[in-house]
């Protein structure tokens, strides 16, 4: 990890706290796609941003919205690079970050086990007592819950229902 | 990133399956049997698009090659500029080609080469296409009588278009003809467990199939094309 100088810190801050545009309970840094600030010049800052997914809109307004805070608080020049080494995983959702998605109704993702490819058995879609780690209904905390679409309103998360309490929710899927 | 010729030519070859496959995809929307699948293709489709913008732009500017290309010029393979067809030509066209796009980009992530941060950012995403393909064919090789049908005939059709995927890649910085036998091992599994068997008969041949990579293409393919590039070719440069 390379160390940052103390406006480094204070720009990365700044960056990172920008919300995320179609996850907005999420900061950018809670989300993990922020990678580095530097300072070019007195006034020059190169923002590196990884996406989370190859083909994620969000990006463009991402760079948007990181560009704009940072030149409302006093930096003349910024460039946003999109960077994709190291790929991003949902491992980089902070532990704050979780937990303000299951507030917001979405089921975090779980931690993964091994790096690389996700590994991805022909299962049973209904979770509970087949999984040690359900992915558990946002609403009421059930372990019962089944897939119904891997794919749902965004490329990153999955559509499940609660055979609880019977709501359908989304879950932000292991990348 | 600098880049030669043979990776030009590597990324152009990659990027145009990424974006012919993304594009057919796209023509489900507003036809996909039920609401759900509507979501999942048009998800496969962005992250194939997204594939694409990075691939074409290594080769050159990622809107000049999409837009202002003539067919000759297109270098993907004749597999994935296929009609859609009915939805198994549809699942059987993704299992065979997201099976060998994964196996691919799981080598390119390792490799180091000018494909790695790509591949292995992509990998990911495509073992969730390949699942979803898998799902599917199981569902409906293994499902009614006329399901089964459907998917047999799908998977027939579309095998002579499968040879092509491990002839040899110029730039592409490893061996495709070695990712042919771990292809047949993991399709011919999925069909087994669907109750389907691998289709027999030339995979290419002297009749050509298979040449996309040439810049030779299937009849359908052009109209494909100019629906693809009608906007852009009529007001060059339009935003909103």
């Amino acid at each position: 990890m390379v160390t940052l100088t103390p406006l480094e810190a204070e720009l990365l801050a700044v960056a990172g706290s920008v919300p995320d545009p179609e996850l907005p309970v999420l900061t950018l840094q809670e989300l993990g796609v922020l990678r580095a600030v530097h300072v070019r010049d007195t006034d020059s800052v190169e923002v590196e941003l990884t996406p989370t997914y190859t083909g994620c809109p969000a990006v463009e307004a991402m760079s948007t919205d990181i560009e704009r805070a940072l030149r409302d608080h006093g930096v003349r020049e910024v460039t946003v690079r999109t960077v994709l080494i190291p790929a991003w995983s949902t491992d980089d959702i902070s532990a704050e970050g979780r937990r303000k998605l299951r507030e917001f109704g979405i089921a975090p993702p779980r931690a993964q086990r091994t790096a690389g490819p996700v590994g991805i058995t022909l299962g049973p879609t209904r979770t509970a007592g087949q999984d040690p780690e359900p992915v558990r209904c946002p609403n009421c905390g059930s372990a019962d819950t089944e897939l119904l679409s891997r794919f749902s309103s965004t490329a990153c998360k999955a559509l499940r229902r609660c055979l609880d309490c019977r709501e359908p929710f989304d879950h932000f899927k292991e990348l | 990133m600098t880049t030669t010729a043979h990776t030009d030519t590597a990324a152009l070859a990659l990027g145009d399956d990424a974006l012919v496959l993304s594009h057919r995809l796209g023509e489900w929307m507003g036809h996909a049997p039920v609401l759900e699948e509507e979501v999942a293709l048009a998800n496969i489709a962005l992250d194939l698009l997204g594939q694409a913008r990075i691939l074409l732009s290594m080769a050159g500017d990622e809107d000049d090659l999409a837009y202002l290309r003539e067919e000759r010029a297109f270098r993907n393979l004749q597999l994935v500029e296929q009609p859609n067809g009915d939805f198994a030509h549809t699942i059987a066209r993704q299992l065979y080609f997201s099976t060998y796009q994964h196996l691919l980009y799981d080598r390119l992530a390792t490799g180091g080469g000018p494909f790695a941060g790509l591949a292995a950012k992509a990998v990911k995403e495509v073992a969730y296409h390949r699942d979803h393909a898998e799902q599917w064919t199981l569902r409906l090789g293994d499902g009614t009588d006329l399901s089964h049908e459907r998917m047999r005939r799908a998977c027939e059709a579309l095998w002579r278009f499968t040879g092509e995927m491990f002839q040899p890649l110029e730039g592409v910085g490893t061996d495709l003809t070695g990712l042919e036998t771990p292809w047949l091992e993991s399709v011919g599994a999925v069909l087994g467990r669907a109750g389907l068997e691998t289709p027999e008969g030339p995979r290419t041949g002297a009749w050509r199939a298979g040449a996309g990579r040439q810049g030779l293409h299937t009849e359908p393919f052009g109209r494909m094309l100019a629906e693809m590039q009608h906007l852009h070719r009529s007001h060059p440069g339009a935003s909103w």
